[in-house]
This record gives structure tokens, sequence and C-alpha cells, in this order.
């Protein structure tokens, strides 16, 4: 049986967190696409708010303290991302975007991500188009084309099968498993272990 | 093993007072702790370069080194750092050769690239060729020193033709190089390659991060045949607040640590005590804090300590340099030095390597007397 990994970015600040329920529910269905594809998923969620003063250190003192590097090193290993913000003024919040700004810019090169966003209304749903996807795209990884966005409304409605929402993110996490299993993310290099010799740089 | 402390001369208004010392103030600051590290039975000055405030003191180390040399006896000079990338190498060949004649040899240099975008053009040189630039000027740069007719070309000065940089250096032994860089595993390869120093300035960093960079370097110095990868020279930063009673030093110390330049408004002054090798306590808790050093990168060779940044005024800063070299460095020296395996080298002297050079001398007229007879 092959196996992936896939990590859980959830930036949503309050509890219970809309953006933490959709995000666990695109997992869900992610995790559930992938077994019926017999791969087995190790599933790892990083709450960026339980880091949002190491992120900010970080931006200040240029290295990770605390839990922080470890929830960076499960965003890096991962063969698979979902990343969910809430919507702040047309955008991605700030402490998603700086989470990602202290990531090395080469880290996320190649790796399959599946976006998602919350907010109060569906008037903002393009932010994932407009901010988002962007963004994924400047940091070279592989975005899937369903983007999933819930409003207050989205959470209203029941489970039934004329859910839009549901169906979206059955769609969204399909595609995300597809390229996980077509495509897992490249190890990344290690600059300690495999050094560039010596002699090489000086003749470049 | 050397100890000492390295400056990086910043302009910083004194959060207690808010007063901002004069740029008069602070390089005449910077040779007063010179002259005291020497007095209390330190080894080591560095001062560090930079070319744009809030760092105005050490623009010229070599200057700044110059009239230092002429006020010790004993004190080895160094730099923390050279800038390799936007000097011209035959500045820093003439330059610092010139420096060892005048400090009978007291010099050694670090060798850094300078970390911020907006410097580089001032020099006429660009960031994105950073290691590029470290690698070709390095390279030209020993060639100076050990090759009286130099004829050279590169990509990043003018081609030079039958080129004899002067003055020689002392004795025809060019100054130890240390190399410094925090991040970039090329800098440690190079060091390796050379065998040559590698200085990680750790005092923004956690251990475990300058572990990897000195472990990369200690294993290619071996596989560049300089030796066993514990024979490599390897020195450290360090960060100190001391007093007799450690809640003193911390009540003390805080308002430095909170409206620092580089870290300050950030972590809490505990946690990066945590995450990095500050220390502000007593003068007992520095010393248990600095013998831990080598359980992480090994019997090392140089340890420098900052100690007058962020506005902490000069006063403070020559108590903390007594209190170094009175309680803290003495029995640190004694405890590593007791603990470092015969075979782990000193950091290299200037006259360490001319006693090296003669032996090997001699040992060329034992060969040669041997073949006649």
């Amino acid at each position: 049986m092959t196996e992936r990994t896939l990590t859980v970015v959830s930036a949503g600040l309050r509890q219970p967190s809309s953006t933490r329920l959709l995000a666990d529910r695109l997992a869900a269905a992610t995790v559930q696409a992938l077994q019926e594809q017999q791969v087995e998923v190790a599933e790892q969620v990083v709450e960026v708010r339980d880091h949002a003063h190491a992120v900010t250190d970080h931006l200040l003192t240029g290295f990770p303290s605390g839990d922080l590097q470890a929830a960076l090193d499960d965003v890096v290993r991962a063969d698979g991302l979902i990343v969910v913000s809430p919507i702040f003024s047309a955008s991605y919040s700030g402490l998603f975007k700086s989470f990602f700004d202290v990531l090395d810019p080469d880290s996320l090169t190649g790796k399959p991500v599946l976006l998602g966003a919350t907010g109060g209304t569906a008037r903002h749903s393009l932010a994932l188009e407009h901010a988002l996807r962007p963004m994924f795209s400047y940091l070279r990884a592989v975005v899937v084309p369903t983007a999933v966005y819930a409003a207050s409304e989205d959470w209203g409605v029941g489970e039934g099968s004329g859910s839009g929402l549901v169906s979206r993110i059955d769609r969204a996490a399909g595609e995300l498993a597809e390229l996980m299993v077509q495509r897992p993310a490249l190890a990344p290099a290690d600059p300690f272990a495999d050094p560039t010799p010596f002699a090489q740089l000086l003749g470049d | 093993m050397q100890f000492g402390i390295f400056t990086i001369g910043d302009v910083t208004a004194d959060p207690t007072t808010g007063r901002t010392p004069t740029e008069a103030e602070r390089i005449k600051g910077a040779i007063a702790m010179a002259k005291k590290a020497e007095e209390v039975g330190l080894d080591v000055f560095a001062t560090g370069e930079h070319h744009n405030p809030p760092f105005v003191a050490p623009a010229n180390p070599p200057v700044l080194l110059a009239n230092i040399a002429a006020q010790t006896q004993r004190l080895v000079l160094s730099t923390s750092t050279t800038l390799i990338t936007t000097n011209d190498p035959v500045r820093i060949a003439e330059d610092y050769a010139y420096l060892q004649h005048l400090a009978d040899g007291r010099v050694d240099l670090m060798m850094g690239r300078g970390n911020t975008g907006p410097v580089y053009p001032w020099f006429g040189k660009d960031i994105r060729d950073g290691i590029p630039l470290a690698i070709e000027n390095y390279a030209l740069l020993r060639r100076l020193w050990t090759e009286e007719n130099v004829t050279w070309e590169g990509k990043y000065r003018s081609p030079l033709q039958s080129f004899t940089s002067t003055p020689r250096p002392l004795d025809g032994i060019p100054p130890f190089v240390w190399h410094g860089s925090i991040r970039s595993p090329e800098i440690a390869e190079q060091a390796a390659y050379y065998g040559d120093g590698f200085f990680h300035n750790n005092i923004f960093w956690p251990m475990s991060h300058t572990k990897q960079m000195v472990q990369l370097y200690r294993r290619r110095f071996e596989h560049y045949g300089h030796g066993s990868a514990d024979q490599a020279i390897v020195g450290l930063g360090g960060q100190v607040f001391m007093r007799p009673n450690s809640q003193d030093a911390v009540r003390e110390f805080r308002p430095y640590f909170d409206n620092a330049p580089v870290y300050g408004h950030g972590p809490s002054l505990e946690e990066f005590m945590r995450q990095t090798p500050l220390t502000v306590g007593s003068p007992q808790q520095v010393i248990d804090r600095y013998m831990t050093m080598r359980d992480h990168v090994g019997d090392y060779q140089r340890q420098l300590f900052l100690i007058d940044h962020a506005g902490l005024p000069l006063e403070l800063a020559l108590e903390q340099i007594e209190i170094l070299g009175t309680e803290v460095v003495p029995v640190l020296r004694k405890e590593q030095d007791a603990l470092r395996p015969a075979h782990v080298p000193e950091a290299p002297t200037h006259e360490s390597l001319l006693a090296a050079q003669r032996e090997d001398v001699l040992d060329t007229d034992d060969a040669f007397e041997g073949a006649t007879l």
C-alpha cells in the first residue's frame, strides 16, 4: 500500500473556528479519496494561531522558536497541503501570510495544494482566486483547480446531497488526492548533508 | 583557547536615558574597550565593518585596529567581519598586511559577506552575487598574499598584470583567516576547503542551527585533508550581561534587550535566553552556560562576546569586560583547556604560524643534508 502525508494549515482565530471546520472537512474528504485509491494517509494539522507569537518573532529574529520549526517541517515535508484562511479586508489574513512568509520560498515548489477560505459573506469568495492562488503560484506550488470558499450561509445548509459546499469539497479533495497519488512531492534537499563541492563553487 | 570581545559599533540611544552617543564617543569607546580587554587578560578584540547607520563606528577596521595596535602589547586584533564581497581584495591584501607590520603580527581576520542589499551597489556590487563574490575575491586575496607576482583575471574586478601587493605579509605569513557565516553552507565549505577557521556568530541563533553549520565545516575540513574533523578551527559568538545577583542583571539589561535594534520588540528576554547563547545573570551562570557550548560543537578555539550593543553605555561595557576578564574567562579557560584532547590545536597565531614555517624549513634542510651525505 502506498503512503502519503497530508498537512492541513488552518489560520482561523476563533474557537470554534469555521476556518478549522472547513479545513477538517477538506482533509476528511481528501483522506477518503486517497483511501479509495488504496493510499494510506498520515495527516498533521497546523493551527497557525498556536504559533502566532513564534511567527512574529521569526519575522523579527530570523529563526523559528519553539514548536514552529516542527510545524514548518510538517508543511515542507508533506506530499500534499490543504491551506485555509479567513478572508480579512478582501484577502488572506495577515497571520496566514506571515506563516508562509517565514517558509523558505523554494520549499513549496511542485507541491500539490488545495486552497480554502471562509468569510461572513459569499461576496468575498473570489479572494481565493485573486489573492491566495497567485500567492501559491508564485511559490510554484501546484494548486488544484477547485478552491473552496465557505460563507456563513453555507454552514446553514444541511448535509444533504444538494449542498453546494459538500460537492465543492468533494471535487476539490478528489483533485488534490489525484495529484498526490500521481506526483509525490520531492524530499527537500538538505544543504548540510550534501554541500556543493568547493571546486564547483570556484568554477561557477 | 582564545577569549575576547567583538563589537558592531552601533550608535544606538540608551533606552534608559534617551541619550545617543556621538560617533566620536563610540569610536573612542571601541579603543577604550580594546585596552580594557587587554588589561583584564582577554586575548582578542574584533571589530565589525559596516557602512550604514546605525553601525557608523567601525566603517574602517584597519584604521581602528592600527590605532589599537599602537596602544596595546598582547591583544590579537581581528575583524567581525571584513567584507570580502564589497571590498576590493587588493585593498584587503594591502591594508591588513600593513596592519600586520604595525601590530607585529597580532592580526587575523574574519571574512563575511555583509547582510543588506542596499550596501552592495554603493560599492558597485550586487547582493545576488554575494557568494560568488566571496569565493572569487578570497581566492584572489590568497594569491596576493602568497605570490609576489600576480597575473589574474576574474569576473568582478579589473584584471591584474604582474601585480605585487605591498607591503608583503609580515615574515611572509599572511594573517590567519576565519570565515564567518550564519546560514550559508557554501561558506562553511569554503573555510573547510582552505583549512581556514570557521566562525559561527550564533548570538541570534539557536544552538541546533550552529551545530549543523559547524558539523558541516568539520566534516568537510577532514574531507579536504587538513586533519581530523575535531582538529578544525572553530569560533563562536556569545552575548552576556552580568551582575553578582542574577535578578539584578535581568532587571538592568531588560530595557536594552527590549529595545535592541536586531531583536527588540520580538521575543521576551527569557525566551531569547533559552533559544540563543544570550546569558543575563551571574558570572557563574555565564560560566555554566558557556561550558556547555563544546557539547554542541566540540572543542573549539575562540569565543568572542558581544557586550556593547543596543545602547549600553561605555561605562557598563567596560565593567562587563572587567567581569569577563577577572571572574569568567579564567575559569572557562582553565576548564576548557583541561577538557581539550592534546591533538586538538589552539587557534593559529602569527607566532605559531612562524614557528611552523621554520620547522618546515628545518625539515627541508635535514632532508637536503641527508641527501648530500
